[in-house]
């Protein structure tokens, strides 16, 4: 049996020269993503922004969008969104946060159920008030932060410091990325969301820590070897790794986008398209980042050099 | 290295194939693990039992999830309401009079006594109004006092209830209200509810499996306070003006004084009038509410009783005889479900204080059984996928790779059960995730192996230098996306707390298969085959 061979051996790829394209491409990128942020926004889910989301099955089958829109908006609880989604012909309907506090919640609900219970089968509601949704914000930004900052102690004590700023730049860029993914395509952001993001700052970073590791071991072994060669020599030597590892993970989530039902679908598109973005910034976005950093200059001790060459011996 | 070890090998396969046993009770229905845990020998000890299943998530079975916050105003209003009783008591038995009476603030009472003297009298009785708040620090209590009291020169007196004080009634509250919560929740019969705190104002009430969440959340939000109150005039002093429900809503004065209350009750079942046949609630009083409402009705012949729930008054019938026996009867413009709901509240008994729902997330069975069905569909294909890919990248070894791919998840799946973790949506798509990248730790040990074995090691030496080479970076890898992980967990709440749990897991499981169980095949594979070069 003859075996795949994704990447062929000893490959020559002169990563970092390609910043050049790179680096204006991200640039230019999170531009995009900061001008979208400001002017279009997210498109904040219930978790966040308070109000109520029901998900109706048309007892029937054929759901009737039109009526549906129609009475919900006769509720006078402002505009409803009305949608259709999956294939069962299900219906979701988003009502905003309705001013009077935590009650008035309540009563959409009520309204709701009386009106559409006849001819549909309520799958899911959820109610978030005014209060919970700002605690969840709070909660999730705090999240990613403290991620990063636990991400960066521990990088500065297994590597050095220039390494762990590589890696912090790259989970940013990531994180800049995903959220543009949020906003082009509008996708609900929600707490699922914020899991997502948290796990494509793990996964960038892993992705990353791979090919420094690799950095690391160069650097003591080729002390006069020019950076950027010695960088790209990182890069090409995991260059087999990174492309298998990113492959069964898209596998894995295509299986997820497709087969896991709506309810995950919007979680497997986010880390699907997450996990491309930190193949590439591993690549292409942190590694040339430390031709700016004097990685040479950091600590080697010789501890270290002494524990490597024992290893070898 | 590679040399094997019986001793080790057993050791090995002994852990695997427990870990992977803890996950088969899932297999089983909770009537079987139920079974099981009665028909087994009591010198078993119990996590050795096939009895520890995973929980599954309200997403998943289906069912209400319902957060309530308690007023945090409205306890404050009562406890100064009272603390403004106690200082009456106080004035009226060490007999001092007052300048304008006692003056409600929103934190506390004032009051002006010029009068020095009665001043010296009244401070220290009010001092002992205050109550040390119970935590007891490393250095004995921690010296703070429910309720502070001052006084200025002019004979203005403050007495204010601090933020200890205010929440430490809130946390009292709130173990009742769970208490009560409990009791009312019961009474619906629903199977296994979950009722926690959370914070120090809130609670989470968490019942699977409700067709009705409406009723739920019906009995869940109301604070049920039953008073029996006379009827008044309306410019009598002391009076309420309280909504009426059988006279359209329109106000009519109660008087303050309670007669009895809801706590007095020890029965109320739903029933039918038997000359109107209208739907009415039973109740009988224990022996201080029998006497006080057998006194009243004496006292008051021919006049209005009014039956006031949470400051409505639901009747106002007229007293036609002395109700001395201890029971009574609640009449009203009733539905049967209202009747049914009322008695499991009075039964239950009053909430301490007003409790609102923040947050409801109610999921239907049906949608909750096509997940998992969905969710076992992406799992069965990702495992397919990527064990189609690995072979096809790494012929045998890819092979190896994907039985430690197997063990792993039977591992994920046995430490849920055996931590009895709640497997969520977003858990099966962690547990599809991990798939993925828990291959990952082969692919770095099998592309080492395969970088040494063309820098001319021979194939052992090539072996060994793609385990212990690889392993720095293995841990590297892994710690770093843990932190994440854990950061999510710590603040992540219900389902995406599901899916940290699964990803922490998984992370500490990878370790284990990837290293160990495939170190241990490829020893095997060696030892049979005495191969002359890799075989990929």
């Amino acid at each position: 049996m003859r075996l795949l061979r994704i990447v062929p051996d000893n490959t020559k790829f002169r990563i970092v020269h390609w910043r050049r394209l790179a680096y204006p491409f991200s640039a230019a990128y999170s531009v995009l993503v900061l001008v979208l942020f400001l002017t279009v926004g997210l498109n904040f889910g219930i978790d966040f922004r308070g109000g109520t989301l029901m998900e109706m099955q048309a007892k029937s089958g054929k759901p009737d969008i039109a009526q549906v829109r129609q009475t919900a908006n006769s509720f006078g609880f402002g505009e409803v969104e009305v949608q259709e989604f999956g294939s069962a012909g299900d219906l979701s309907m988003r009502f905003a946060l309705q001013p009077g506090g935590e009650i008035a919640q309540q009563a959409v609900v009520t309204k709701a159920r009386e009106a559409f219970s006849a001819n549909y089968e309520f799958r899911r509601v959820e109610t978030v008030g005014p209060r919970v949704s700002g605690e969840l914000v709070q909660a999730g930004t705090l999240g990613v932060v403290l991620a990063i900052i636990g991400v960066l102690i521990y990088l500065w004590f297994r590597f050095e410091m220039q390494l762990a700023i590589g890696a912090i730049v790259g989970t940013m860029h990531d994180i800049v990325l995903t959220m543009g993914f949020f906003l082009i395509t509008q996708l609900e952001f929600n707490l699922t969301s914020i899991a997502a993001i948290l796990t494509i700052v793990g996964y960038s970073l892993n992705e990353t820590v791979v090919v420094f590791d690799r950095t690391r071991e160069l650097l003591r072994r080729y002390k006069t070897m020019p950076i950027p060669e010695l960088l790209d020599l990182s890069v090409n030597s995991t260059l087999s790794r990174t492309a298998i590892t990113s492959t069964t993970t898209i596998l894995a989530l295509v299986a997820l986008v497709f087969f896991g039902g709506t309810a995950i679908e919007g979680f497997a598109l986010v880390m699907l398209f997450g996990v491309m973005v930190c193949t590439y910034s591993a690549m292409f976005i942190s590694t040339p980042v430390l031709l700016y950093l004097d990685v040479r200059a950091g600590r080697l001790d010789q501890s270290e050099e002494l524990a490597e060459a024992k290893a070898r011996v | 290295m590679l040399r094997l070890q019986a001793r080790k090998v057993i050791l090995v396969l002994l852990v695997l194939v427990f870990g992977c046993g803890l996950a088969v009770p899932n297999l089983f229905s909770p009537e079987t693990r139920k079974a099981i845990e009665q028909g087994a020998p009591a010198w078993i000890p119990r996590f050795l039992l096939p009895i520890h299943a995973m929980t599954l998530g309200l997403d998943l079975q289906g069912g209400s999830h319902v957060l309530l916050e308690i007023d945090r105003a409205d306890l404050i209003r009562s406890q100064v309401t009272q603390l403004r009783d106690d200082v009456r008591r106080i004035l009226r038995e060490e007999r001092v009079g007052l300048q304008g009476g006692i003056g409600l603030t929103p934190r506390g009472v004032q009051l002006r006594v010029p009068d020095a003297a009665d001043r010296a009298k009244l401070m220290p009785k009010f001092r002992e109004l205050a109550q040390p708040i119970g935590t007891f620090g490393a250095f004995g209590p921690s010296g703070n006092q429910s309720i502070e009291v001052t006084e200025n020169p002019e004979g203005l007196i403050q007495l204010n209830v601090t933020e200890a004080g205010a929440n430490e009634r809130i946390r009292r509250a709130v173990e009742q209200a769970m208490e009560v919560l409990r009791r009312r929740v019961d009474a619906l019969g629903t199977t296994e509810p979950n009722i926690q705190r959370q914070g120090l104002d809130r609670i989470l009430v968490q019942v699977p499996g409700l067709q009705d969440p409406q009723r739920l959340k019906q009995i869940l939000g109301e604070t049920a306070k039953l008073q029996f109150r006379m009827v008044a005039d309306a410019n009598a002093g002391d009076v309420d003006m309280l909504p009426s429900q059988d006279q359209g809503g329109q106000p009519i004065p109660i008087s303050r004084q309670v007669i009895v209350e809801g706590e007095d009750l020890i029965d109320a079942q739903p029933a039918f009038d038997q000359r109107t046949s209208q739907p009415i609630v039973n109740f009988r009083f224990n022996i201080r509410g029998a006497q006080r409402f057998g006194q009243a009705t004496t006292e008051n012949l021919g006049r209005q009783l009014a039956i006031v729930l949470d400051n409505k008054v639901i009747s106002a019938p007229v007293i036609q005889s002395p109700i001395t026996g201890g029971s009574g009867q609640i009449s009203g413009n009733f539905t049967v479900e209202a009747v049914n709901n009322l008695a499991i509240l009075l039964r239950a008994g009053a909430l301490p204080a007003k409790m609102t729902i923040v947050e409801e997330r109610t999921v239907g069975p049906g949608l909750g059984q096509d997940s998992i069905q969905a969710g076992k569909m992406a799992t069965v294909i990702a495992t397919v996928l990527v064990i189609l890919y690995m072979i096809g990248n790494y012929g045998l070894f890819g092979f190896i790779a994907s039985i430690a791919l197997l063990v792993h998840v039977c591992l994920i799946l046995g430490l849920m059960s055996l931590l009895g973790a709640t497997m969520t949506l977003p858990g099966i798509a962690g547990i599809v995730l991990t798939i993925g990248t828990a291959v990952d730790s082969n692919v770095l040990i099998y592309e080492r192996m395969r970088e040494e074995s063309r820098l001319g090691r021979s194939l052992v030496s090539a072996l060994e230098a793609g385990f212990t080479r690889a392993f720095a970076t293995i841990i590297d890898s892994n710690v770093t996306m843990l932190i994440a992980a854990v950061a999510l967990f710590a603040l992540g709440s219900g389902p995406v707390r599901g899916f940290a749990v699964v990803f922490i897991l998984g992370i500490l499981t990878t370790v284990i298969t990837a290293v160990t169980l495939t170190r241990m095949l490829i020893a095997l594979w060696y030892r049979w085959a005495r191969p002359k070069a890799l075989p990929f």
